[in-house]
Parts: C-alpha cells; structure tokens; sequence
C-alpha cells in the first residue's frame, strides 16, 4: 500500500488566513459494505485496541448496540436495526458501522472556534488536534451525523481519526485490518470507488436492485463510504441522514451573523464618534443649575 | 470632573452606593463576558482568550460570568423596574428625537426618572440577557447536565445549533446597545458622575430629567455646602 502524506493540511479550523494549498495528495477512502457486515464487532474492539481506550461495562437493556451510543472513547459502533421488507416480506438485519463519516466539506472544521483544533489533511482525513481543542462542542452543533463527543475528563472532543497515524506510515486503519469478512476496505479513493462498482453490480444481480454507495454530495462527498442494499433509503440504516449537509442554521451561525454582526457593532461605533463631532457634548448650563437652585431654594 | 459640577450649589442623588455596585457588577460582567465571547465568535478575537488564562479556561469562565450577569442583572432589574415602565412622554420623546440627538432638550417635555431611551436599554437589555441565559444554557455542558438532571430535558442537536445562533445574535445586539448607552453617557456630561459618586448636579437633573428632579426637591434636598 501506498503512503498518503498524511500531515499535510489543507483546511484548518478558525483561521482566517487561508491555508496555502498543496498539490492534493492521492485522497483515501474508507469503504464499508453492509451487505457484507456479520456485527461480530472486531471493528470496535481493533479501534479501542488501537487508540488505547477502553470503554466502561455497560447494562443490557435488549439491543445489540454495544455500548449504547458513540462515545468520547467509542469511536466507532455497529448499529443494529431490524427491518422487514415489505416488497420480500423479508426480515433483515442492517448493521451499519457509524463513525466519523470524514467529509469532504466538514461541518465540525466550519463550526469550530479554536484555531487549528480541526484539520482537513491532503489525503482528505478530517482530524481533531487535542492540544488546540478547546472543548467548547461547537463540532457537535457542525457535525451533519451527530459523530463527535466531548470527554468529561480533558475537555476535549474524540471522533474517528480513520488512523491518521496508521495511514501516515503506510498502514490500513485498525478497524479494516480486523474486519474478519472484508466488509471494510481502505485505499485510494479511485480503487475504493471501483470496488464498490463491482460490489453493487453483484448485489443487483442478488435482486437489491437499489444497490448503491453513498457518497452524499450534500457535503462534498466523504472518506468514509458506504455500500447500502437499499441506497434509496439510507434513514433505513439507523438514521443514518437521506441527504446530509452542514445545517443552515450552522451555516448562517458561521457565516452571515459573523459579518453583519461586526458591521453593526463597528457601524454603532462609528454613528457615535461622527453624532460627537456634529453634535458636540450636550453640557449643563448656567441657567440650568440656576433654574435648579431657584426650585431646591424655593422648597427648602 | 467637569466644570458644572463645581459651580452647582445644589447636587441631587440619584443611585445609592448598593444600586452603584451592582451596575458596576453588572458592567465588569458584560465587559468579561463580550471579550471572551468575542474569542469563541470570531477567530481574530480568538486572542483574547489569553486575558482568560487560554481556550478552555475562556470555555469554562464564559458561563459561569454569565451566570454572574444574569443575577445581578436581575438586581438592577427589579431595582429600576418601576422607573422604568412606558409612559405617554416616551412616545413624545421617541417623537422628537431629532431634538434629543440635537441636544435641544427645551423642545422636549419634562422627563421623570428615565427617558425613553434609558428605558429602551433598560427593556432590551432584559431581553437579551434573558434569551442570551436560555440559550447559553444549551451551549453549556455543565448546565445542561444540570437541567438534565433537574428537568430530565436534552435539547436535541438542531435546538443546539439555533441557541448557538440566537445567542450569537442577541449578543451581537446587545454589544450595540452597550455602545449607544456608555455614548450617551459621554456624550450627556455630567451623566457619570450618577454612577460613580451617586450624585448628579441639580442643572443636570433640571436639563434632562426635571420632572424628576421637582420629585425630589418636593421630598428631600441636600444643598451642596
């Protein structure tokens, strides 16, 4: 497997002198294919393996899901859903392995505040740079797949790093070396897209002729794709979003607030140096205090 | 300070030393609030986190100033409240506003306690600062645990991102309306000294709030010698 040059950024959270833009790296893909997904976990237990996490025992309330959401160690979580086909009569088991999706135009990097503390590096990994994080969770306000998650120990938020550090020496991440059925593939964009080519041509030919990958162009596309049985549905996947985008609140937040906002404070600023020059200061005058002592002198 | 205040034989007091310090309580908060506010808007201000002790201590600090705020702003409230409801004379302020920027005050008609602009600070501000406290609290991890726990409410990711938005904007405006009230505190001479000794010249009481001012000689005065 090829290097990916992994620490070049080229997008940086909070910063307003943009970043100089090096050639674009080969960028990389996560590929995950539900249909081939047997929820047996290895993906988790590699990630938690991997990043050095360990998450705590939880309680059994009748789901697969283990644990019960993402977290600030989890990084990554098969989620089950049990789905009957209405056109088969067919019950299916959908599990999809959630995680930080790593989009192309990444709602958590435009949300966040801290200079630097979100990057978008050449290969496309979106990762968060902890000693800049100021744990704030404007990037779970950003995020279009609710993946982030503060720490309540350091303050600080945790997501899927699709290995940035494996990837940099040459190495898939830890969650497709596990993966005991090669339901997650990583590579170059262009290889990871072609694999799903044939992945969905073989599906079709199986009668799932809503085969499909999503790749959302809501966001640019991701990093991390998906091979889905019914691509047509994706919220059939525990939620997981039909068109996603960076919301437009968050957009507005962002964006139109930040300048407005500094043109009216600057403007009010303005309006009161040039009201001073035209108008002068408003004094009290010698017949005012007179007037006053007349009324005081009058009662007292 | 300035030059009136020597030449005024009568000085009337406005603001007692207890109101005094909460509007300064009230103001240092504000100003604490606005510099690492800005910090966390905008990433040209993101320096100021440093006045703060750094990024997460300005996370952690801003709330808990608001926190602050919220309470002594609702001293300063229930304190001015009833100076400050709308009368029929705001409306011929509001009107004549032309003379009021112009400094032609004899156009007006005598002002009570406040004029219509005053109450216009006092009445926005409590609105900001309510909605600025609502939306803080869901920005707020500490406070939301707190409201979870109390109320067993979670606001869901979109109400996350409006109270972002909301409070942005209510912040935004409420910086504005900060601007215009420490103006017309420059601007009016003699108008500080209200807030910082607690008492005001009789000229200045008889030139911009007369009807006041004949209040107060009806209950009490206290010539200057």
């Amino acid at each position: 497997m090829a290097t990916f040059q992994p620490f070049d950024v080229i997008r940086k959270s909070a910063s307003v002198t943009s970043t100089p833009e090096p050639n674009r790296a080969t960028e990389v893909v996560k590929l995950i294919d539900t249909s081939k997904c047997i929820g047996c976990k290895a993906c988790q237990s590699a990630c938690l393996e991997w990043n050095d996490m360990r998450e705590t025992v939880g309680t059994n309330v009748g789901v697969y899901d283990n644990p019960h959401d993402l977290t600030p160690n989890m990084f990554t979580l098969m989620r089950f859903t049990e789905w009957e086909n209405p056109k088969s009569g067919n019950l299916e088991w959908l599990i999809r392995k959630d995680g930080c999706m790593h989009c192309e135009d990444p709602g958590c990097l435009k949300a966040c505040p801290a200079p630097g503390a979100i990057v978008q590096y050449a290969n496309g990994i979106v990762d968060f740079i902890h000693e800049n994080c100021i744990g704030c969770g404007y990037c779970v306000k950003g995020c279009p797949f609710n993946i982030p998650r503060i720490s309540q120990v350091d303050n600080k938020a945790y997501k899927c790093t699709l290995c940035s550090d494996r990837v940099a020496v040459g190495q898939q991440p830890a969650c497709a070396k596990a993966c005991p059925t090669h339901c997650i593939s990583f590579g170059t964009k262009a290889e990871m897209v072609a694999l799903s080519d044939k992945r969905i041509t073989d599906l079709k030919s199986r009668g799932f002729d809503k085969a499909g990958l999503y790749n959302p162009p809501g966001v640019s596309g991701t990093h991390v794709m998906y091979v889905l049985h019914h691509a047509d549905q994706p919220s059939l996947y525990a939620g997981l979003p039909d068109n996603p985008r960076i919301s437009p609140i968050v957009e507005m937040w962002k964006g139109v607030s930040k300048y407005a906002g500094m043109a009216i404070v600057g403007l009010s600023a303005i309006a009161g140096v040039v009201h001073y020059m035209l108008a002068g200061p408003n004094r009290v005058s010698k017949e005012d205090e007179e007037n006053a002592e007349k009324l005081a002198g009058g009662k007292s | 300070m300035t030059t009136h205040d020597t030449d005024a034989r009568v000085r009337v007091r406005r603001y007692s030393g207890l109101a005094r310090i909460n509007h300064w309580v009230v103001a240092i908060s504000f100003v604490l609030l606005m510099l690492s506010g800005a910090a966390l808007f905008y990433p040209t201000f993101f320096g100021l986190t440093a006045l703060f002790g750094g990024g997460q201590m300005t996370r952690w600090l801003h709330p808990w100033i608001g926190v602050a705020l919220s309470v002594s702003f609702l001293g300063l409230f229930l304190r001015f409240f009833w100076a400050n409801l709308p009368e029929f004379t705001d409306f011929v302020w509001v009107a004549r506003i032309r003379h009021v920027l112009s400094g032609h005050e004899e156009y007006l008609p005598e002002i009570g306690k406040y004029n219509a602009g005053q109450k216009f600070v006092f009445w926005s501000q409590f609105v900001l600062v309510s909605v600025m406290l609502v939306t803080g609290i869901g920005l707020w991890d500490q406070g939301l645990a707190f409201i979870d726990q109390t109320f067993g409410f979670v606001p869901t990711i979109d109400q996350r991102r409006w109270a972002a938005l909301l409070h942005a904007c209510a912040a935004i405006v409420a910086v504005t309306i900060l601007i215009i009230h420490v103006y017309a505190a420059i601007w009016v001479r003699g108008t500080m000294s209200a807030m910082l000794s607690g008492v005001v010249s009789g000229g200045w009481a008889w030139r911009h709030h007369r009807k006041w001012l004949r209040k107060e000689v009806g209950r009490r005065i206290s010539p200057a010698e």
